[in-house]
């Protein structure tokens, strides 16, 4: 198969497009761009915080965001999360620390230990048997809250993370599964319901690739990324449905694209209809704007963590 | 051919040529979810894989 645009071999080819080396390589990028600009993501006078694992995504985006901040002259950095997963992140945030030195990018890490009291791996085990809670439920309600107070502690106006279309497709459809739908509300390729000075926005600037195209340009690109997948996934409902996902994809190429376009095409009237239904409080512990007295980070903070470390306080 | 699946961290040997796809119908991968890798380049699932090929089956997926 050749590359529809010069004819040169193929590499990738997905529903009606196929491409060279090359032309993928510019694909991605002019998309990503194209998805920044669009959506205005990220603009002059920002400090973009580029969060990263070191996995393919956002090695993918951090280097993405880099050619984009260099060429418009705008400040960034990336911020790391260290969950305490042994044989997992440990690996990740290593791949992740050789690709900051080579591309000479500022890099904080910040870990759940010192911001919690504890690692994920010490609370699993708590979590699911007292609590009932999936370790990757308290992960996630952790590290967006670890993300977005580091972020904010260190200035920055954009929280740029390494979500892509299939990332995106998911939690569109365990929302519409979950009869979630005004969390689907929040999605988008800028993520919430409503600007709040207390949250940092999150943007999303691969939007619009796919995780088979996100690792095929790390690999083409040479990043040093490991297979490395959490040893939790198996007990997530995501992993159901990113299976599901797949085969429907196989059978019907462009389908998750076609899914984000139908959803984009309401999006605005969906955060129409669900922009007001909420009014925020504050933590009382924390300060952060949350639907209760206490918000979920601090619950979980107190419950599995025994946490007392108030290091957020200074909101 | 030498088969490396990424995934399960584990070489397998078969023999015989066969297509990108036939290899991925055989071992049951969707398609969706790996790059072929065949002697370090990039190749399409419809390419000839031969017996003397070393190929690494990618998984896109990861993370959590």
């Amino acid at each position: 198969m050749n590359c529809i645009k010069c004819e040169g071999k193929a590499i990738y080819h997905h529903h009606t497009l196929s491409l060279c080396k090359p032309h993928f390589l510019s694909y991605v990028e002019d998309k990503v761009e194209r998805t920044i600009h669009k959506y205005q993501l990220i603009q002059k006078g920002d400090k973009v915080c580029v969060a990263t694992s070191g996995g393919k995504d956002s090695l993918t985006v951090l280097y993405l965001t880099m050619l984009f901040c260099k060429k418009n002259k705008i400040e960034f950095f990336a911020l790391a999360i260290d969950e305490g997963i042994e044989g997992y992140r440990d690996h990740t945030l290593d791949d992740l620390t050789t690709f900051c030195k080579k591309y000479q990018i500022l890099i904080h890490i910040v870990s759940f230990k010192e911001r919690f009291g504890s690692t994920l791996d010490h609370i699993r085990e708590k979590a699911m048997v007292e609590f009932n809670k999936k370790p990757c439920t308290v992960c996630g309600i952790l590290r967006r809250t670890s993300l977005n107070r580091e972020a904010k502690k260190l200035g920055a106006t954009k929280l740029v993370t390494g979500h892509n279309i299939d990332d995106e497709s998911q939690s569109l459809f365990m929302n519409m599964l979950l009869g979630n739908m005004r969390h689907n509300a929040a999605l988008g390729p800028i993520t919430g319901l409503q600007q709040n000075p207390k949250f940092v926005p999150r943007v999303k600037p691969l939007y619009f690739i796919s995780e088979k195209e996100s690792r095929l340009y790390a690999f083409l690109r040479e990043f040093i990324v490991h297979f490395s997948e959490c040893p939790n996934i198996h007990l997530s409902f995501r992993s159901v449905v990113r299976d599901h996902l797949n085969e429907i994809e196989n059978k019907m190429p462009g389908s998750k694209q076609a899914m984000i376009n139908s959803f984009l095409d309401i999006l605005p009237d969906l955060k129409t209809k669900y922009k007001h239904e909420k009014e925020f409080n504050e933590c009382s512990r924390c300060g952060d704007p949350c639907a209760k007295d206490i918000c979920n980070a601090c619950t979980l903070e107190k419950e599995l963590m025994g946490g007392t470390t108030g290091d957020f306080h200074a909101n | 051919m030498n088969i490396y699946i990424e995934k399960e961290n584990k070489h397998i040997e078969r023999s015989g040529s066969c297509s990108g796809s036939d290899l991925l119908t055989e071992l049951s991968i969707n398609v969706q979810t790996v790059i072929l890798v065949k002697n370090d380049e990039i190749v399409l699932p419809d390419e000839i894989l031969l017996d003397e090929d070393r190929i690494k089956i990618l998984s896109v997926i990861s993370g959590g």
